[in-house]
């Protein structure tokens, strides 16, 4: 019987507020796969394009999160990352990358909630998209 | 006395000298603490309970900007904590204070945790393992905690508390405790400081509900207040953030908000307006409508004050993009109905001069706010005086507002008057201003006299 | 990056709350043959004070210089374990924590097996991270013991005493002749209806006499660069035709000089000499001359005499100050009605404002404090006052409320009743916003005295133009009808504008505006005092629009958040910070552009980073199109080493 595919997500945190969002869900006990591996940095404005390349290169999925529009620590920050992963979704669609692999959320420190349920939902969705084919291994 | 030991004394008296103590561990004594110990003096925090935060700890959000609150105040709840120049003292209550040459001796009880806060790590095995539930204060008695507990999972300091009243002395926490932090036999304990100043920032006490009876408050189910509406809609709160009614657990989808409830109100005993109401109030129907978009919001009021920054745009939005109907009228009785719980509110709409029988399955109370429980306790320890209005006062509240009739001593906050966050903290860094020229006043006095 | 590491890493148990779900002992054993790994173990309770001695411990015996800590959220307890390296010798920037508590542990209760799978990849990642982790410079930089206030009013005014109290050096320019601001033009204050000049004209004269305090009068901000604790400014003294050291105030030369002109701060009801100044308790009380209305007849010069306090040819001063800190404080303007043609300000003589009426009220006023109207003189025997002019109200794009004139309205409608007891005093607003202390209880007693409330909005004024009375269309929204009502003076309540300088100072200063043209704050709830830019902070009405007691107390705190800043002498950068390789940079200016903290300058057509107004967000590595900006501990390596090995095994 084949093993049931279970995908690779990997997630880039700011410290101020997805960090501490998920760090709330964990406080809050809120279960969710344990299929991602969450990369602190201190804002989602130093999400550089190649991160979430090489980061395609071994997981399928990545996910980008940060503070709210207006609630960044360092005042503009997120905005920037808004405008990258734009960038980066447009280059996927242009090699046949289903743009669905990378995903955009901005998740407060109080949204333990919605941590949980943003990482439940992209791995369901990587279950149905299945593997990445530029994955090695 | 040889010179030595003269000078020694000398060094010690002005060590004394340059520390303050600060009586409330809310956003407002949080500021003030922060602002001395960054200046360089030791500052004493004393807290009545197991953790700092204060009211603003319970809020969800905060108006206008709807700022989540924990994740703004926590931050500068772990300053507090962190800060060199800061020693914590909660739990702990301010006995006496007497006046020695120009300094104030100051003698605090620290309070029983049966706890040993060096060996505690804030685990939180104890909690798990404890059998006895009772209603959690801090969600206002709607949710519940242990018998050992701490009152919010980001609780300044991570120190668990055993409430010896509903404790039964299973001994399961002192099992279960890997770090055996656990001291059933722990004494109350008494502490003496030196202290060249004080600032008092005890906070506020909401309204008590139950007093304007013909709202209901406590006898029905679906009347509750403005607080208990923060702990609904909570993400952390008892009910995980949803805001459901307390009697079946339904979603409500006609909402009343009552304003001016004990305030600017003759039979409640508070002519005064207590000045955040209007804008909490327009914030909880912000978030009702965001929780329940297809919920037809009421607030009935007298005026709203909607002054400050940002205020007014944020009374827009909710008329605007968020469809809250706000009628100006008096609310006479809240009545209920048995068999739905629903509520039917009485109120004369001033504008049209109709008297208005309208059905809603949730009432929120906006009530005021009153002076501190134990304001009558720290005016006799401390000796300062209270406004006509029960609030502790300046002598001249409009130029010297931080300031009270004995010199050393300095108020802060809504302990003053009520006031929103913003506003608190603007006056708790101005007391710290004052607190910090009182001491280098001392200090320079203490110099001249030598001279 | 040093080429042998030496790593130690610790797992902790954390009683049952890691121990219970995740198979610590197993993931120690996982990367205790790792290259770079000395030492791998596992504990109860890293944090406690014997697992913070056994890692000390182990630094001694191992010479590890690498630290990973495997255990809650970093959080919780990365200052702790940095200081434990600290207390070792060792750079504390050379911690790494892995969280396998919140975001494992706890998160993953009901699938043991593969959350210790993920703690394991997580440790692996922290490992290869901390190979490449790099000693941080701990930098202080020195702060200069001294202030600059722009703004001279009561805010300005009141932060700069406290700060020379602490011992500061202090700078107040202003850009008026006197110190002073709005205050000085009230007649009574509310709710205490203290004598405004009485209790603000002491502070004043403390201010000019306190050997802390600078007063830089009649004079304009030209630049300003640097950073906190060094900031340079360059200031304008403009000319005042009067040798300030030399003039004495007798103000002789007022006296003989035949030109009168227009005095603004009259609000243009009185008029003063061609050398005044503007008001008699003005400070400092320095004359100048208005060369556009001077005859130069020098008959000034003639009364000065001896002194020779007059200089027809002085010119503009620049001086250029040192400062650690500065402080805005440029208050506001009220709002000119002329716009709100309904209301008839400017066409109908006798519609003024409420600055207006506190110059008439005022016994020192242009009329000794007769209240009269402007048209014939007579006093008024029907006033009324409308209110939110120039405030809520969307056609002109002031949304805001103004904050101050409901009160304000009730305190002058009380003086009204207080001098003229016969008098018909209406106020036409929509609601009181009477919110502060002691503020409830004056609008009922003015209610007592008489003035009569009505709820609405006036729509339009009209005049009669024999009598020049005013006819007040209201919609009376307690009546449910409209009605008129006729006066014969009129009191427009306008709001707080932005002074105009507002918006060429927030370019200078780099302080962002907010949508109402206020400046704005780091953070409304938090921080309502500072602003981004470190070392400069808000206060009183320049930040929104408030009253006194409000000013003061913003202004004290500004004040206390000056002190807390200066008062060690130095402060710490960042060490997390930019740093810009000057061989790959090309000078296209765009990190410069997009840094929130102007801590990016082209120096030499390259980039390069002021380390100590750099945030360490990081946001200028990831958009320089070279790749020659490194962000230190969050490095490109750094990542990339994480990435690569996040489900490699």
């Amino acid at each position: 019987m084949a093993e049931e595919f279970e995908p690779k997500l990997i997630a880039f945190t700011c410290n101020w507020c997805s960090y501490a969002g998920a760090d709330l869900a964990g406080v809050s006990r809120m279960q969710y796969p344990p299929n991602v591996r969450v990369i602190r940095l201190m804002c989602s404005g130093r999400v550089d394009p190649i991160f979430i390349l090489e980061a395609l290169k071994r997981a399928d999925g990545v996910l980008v999160t940060g503070c709210h529009i207006g609630d960044c620590h360092y005042v503009s920050g997120n905005l920037h990352a808004e405008v990258r992963v734009k960038l980066v979704k447009k280059a996927l669609e242009m090699v046949g990358l289903e743009p669905e692999r990378l995903k955009l959320e901005w998740i407060s420190a109080s949204e333990g909630e919605k941590f949980a349920r943003v990482i439940k939902e992209m791995v369901d969705q990587l279950k149905k998209l299945g593997k990445n084919p530029l994955r090695d291994g | 006395m040889s010179s030595i030991e003269e000078e020694q004394e000398e060094q010690e008296k002005q060590e004394k000298q340059q520390s303050v103590l600060v009586l409330g561990g809310g956003v407002c004594g949080i500021q003030v603490a922060l602002d001395l110990a960054d200046m360089g003096f030791k500052v004493y925090l004393v807290e009545k309970k197991p953790s700092i935060g204060g009211h603003m700890a319970q809020l969800d959000k905060t108006f206008p900007t709807l700022d989540c609150s924990a994740c703004i105040l926590t931050p500068k709840m772990v300053d507090v904590a962190r800060h060199p120049n800061i020693e914590l003292l909660t739990y702990s209550e301010v006995l006496a204070v007497s006046r020695a040459s120009k300094s104030f001796e100051v003698t605090i009880l620290k309070k029983s945790r049966y706890v040993n806060e060096d060996k505690c790590t804030g685990c939180g095995i104890c909690a798990q393992y404890c059998p006895i539930e009772v209603p959690n204060e801090f969600d206002q008695g709607i949710g519940i905690r242990k018998a050992i507990y701490v009152p919010f999972p980001q609780a300044i300091p991570l120190i668990y508390t055993i409430d010896k009243e509903n404790c039964i002395k299973c001994g399961l926490c002192e099992r279960m405790c890997e770090a055996e932090a656990i001291d059933h036999n722990q004494q109350p304990m008494k502490i003496t400081v030196t202290v060249g100043s004080i600032v008092v920032a005890v906070g506020f006490q909401l309204f008590d509900a139950k007093n304007k009876q013909e709202y209901g408050y406590g006898r029905y189910d679906n009347v509750i207040t403005g607080l208990d509406f923060e702990r609904l809609v909570n993400a952390a709160g008892p009910t995980g953030g949803h805001l459901a009614r307390l009697s079946d657990a339904k979603i409500p989808k006609k909402i009343a908000f009552i304003q001016c409830v004990g305030s600017r109100d003759e039979k409640s005993g508070n002519l005064n307006c207590s000045r955040v109401c209007c804008m909490y109030a327009i914030k909880q129907a912000i978030l009702a409508k965001e929780h329940i978009p297809d919920a037809d919001i009421h607030v009935f009021y007298m005026d709203i004050r909607a002054y400050g920054k940002g205020f007014e745009e944020f009374y827009t939005r909710a008329k605007e993009e968020f469809n809250v109907k706000f009628v100006r009228g008096a609310v006479s009785e809240i009545v209920e109905i048995p068999e739905t719980k629903n509520l039917i509110v009485r109120v004369e709409d001033t504008e049209t001069g109709e008297l208005l029988e309208k059905e809603f399955d949730m009432v929120v109370l906006s009530v005021g706010l009153t002076p501190p429980s134990d304001s009558e306790a720290i005016e006799n320890i401390l000796g300062i005086s209270k406004g006509e209005d029960g609030f502790f006062s300046s002598p001249d509240p409009q130029i010297f507002t931080v300031d009270t009739n004995i010199g050393g001593i300095f108020i802060a906050g809504t302990a003053e008057g009520p006031k929103d966050i913003p506003d608190s903290v603007a006056q708790a860094s101005a007391a710290a201003m004052k607190a910090s020229v009182a001491l280098v006043q001392l200090t320079q006095e203490e110099k001249h006299v030598e001279k | 990056m040093i080429d042998k590491p030496r790593i130690g890493v610790y797992v902790c148990h954390c009683g049952k709350n890691i121990a219970g779900v995740v198979n610590v002992e197993d993931v120690a054993e996982h990367v205790r043959n790792m290259a770079g790994v000395i030492v791998a173990k596992d504990y109860r309770y890293v944090c406690s004070d014997p697992g913070q001695d056994m890692i000390k411990k182990d630094i001694r015996d191992y010479q590890l210089d690498r630290i990973v800590v495997v255990a809650c959220s970093p959080r919780l307890h990365e200052p702790t374990f940095r200081r434990v390296l600290e207390e070792s010798g060792l750079n504390p920037y050379l911690l790494e924590m892995v969280n396998i508590r919140e975001q494992c542990s706890w998160v993953h209760m009901d699938e043991p097996d593969k959350a210790t799978e993920k703690a394991k990849d997580l440790v692996r990642m922290a490992i290869l991270r901390s190979q490449l982790l790099e000693p941080l410079e701990i930098k202080e930089v020195k702060v200069l013991k001294s202030v600059l206030i722009v703004g001279g009013g009561v805010s300005g005014i009141s932060a700069a005493l406290d700060l020379a109290e602490m011992g500061f050096k202090v700078y107040l320019v202003e850009k008026n002749e006197s110190i002073g601001g709005h205050m000085a033009q009230l007649d009574k204050t509310f709710p205490s209806m203290d004598c405004s000049i009485c209790i603000l004209g002491p502070k004043m004269v403390e201010v000019a006499r306190h050997p802390k305090i600078k007063i830089i009068s009649h004079a304009d901000i030209v630049r300003v660069e640097g950073y906190v604790g060094n900031f340079k400014v360059k200031i304008r003294e403009n000319p005042r035709y009067v040798i300030s050291d030399r003039c004495t105030g007798c103000g002789e030369c007022q006296e003989v000089c035949p030109i009168e002109y227009p005095n603004e701060w009259d609000i243009n009801l009185g008029v003063r000499k061609a050398i005044s100044v503007p008001f008699p308790q003005a400070v400092p009380s320095v004359y100048r001359i208005n060369i556009d209305y001077c005859l130069q007849c020098y008959k000034c010069v003639e009364a000065c005499g001896a002194r020779e306090a007059i200089d027809f040819g002085q010119k503009p001063k620049e001086t250029e100050l040192n400062v650690g800190a500065i402080i805005v404080a440029i208050g506001f303007e009220p709002y000119e009605p002329y716009q709100l043609k309904e209301y008839g300000y400017g066409t109908y003589q006798n519609v003024i404002t409420n600055i207006e009426f506190e110059r008439l009220i005022n016994a020192a006023g242009p009329t000794e404090g007769k209240l009269i109207r402007v048209s014939d003189m007579k006093v008024p025997h029907r006033i009324g006052f409308i209110q939110c002019v120039g405030s809520r109200d969307e056609r002109i794009g002031h949304i805001y409320c103004s904050r101050f004139c409901c009160m304000s309205a009730i305190k002058q409608a009380r003086q009204i009743k207080e001098k003229l007891p016969e008098a018909e005093v209406y106020i036409f607003h929509t609601e009181p916003r009477t919110f502060g202390k002691g503020f409830e209880a004056f609008f009922r007693k003015t209610r007592e005295y008489g003035v009569s409330v009505v709820r609405g909005r006036a729509s339009k004024v009209l005049e009669d133009p024999e009598t020049g009375n005013l006819t007040v269309f209201v919609e009376d929204l307690s009546l449910g009808k409209p009605v008129e009502v006729e006066v014969d003076l009129l009191i427009l309540s306008v709001g707080m504008s932005p002074p105009k300088d507002l918006e060429s100072l927030s370019r200078t200063l780099r302080i962002p505006r907010d949508p109402d043209g206020f400046l704005l704050e780091a953070h409304p709830k938090l921080r309502p005092v500072d602003t981004h830019t470190a070392g400069i902070f808000l206060a009183g009405a320049c930040q929104s629009p408030k009253d006194i007691t409000d000013s003061i107390s913003q202004a004290k705190a500004a004040a206390a958040s000056v002190a807390a800043l200066l008062s060690r002498g130095k402060i710490r950068v960042e060490s997390m910070i930019a740093h810009v390789n000057q061989d790959l940079c090309i000078g296209c200016g765009l990190c410069q552009e997009i840094c929130p903290y102007q801590a990016m300058t082209i120096q030499n057509k390259k980039s390069k980073t002021i380390p100590a107004l750099c945030g360490g967000c990081g946001t200028c590595a990831s958009t320089c199109p070279e790749h020659a900006i490194t962000m230190k501990h969050y490095t490109n390596k750094q990542i990339l080493a994480e990435v690569v090995t996040a489900f490699q095994r």
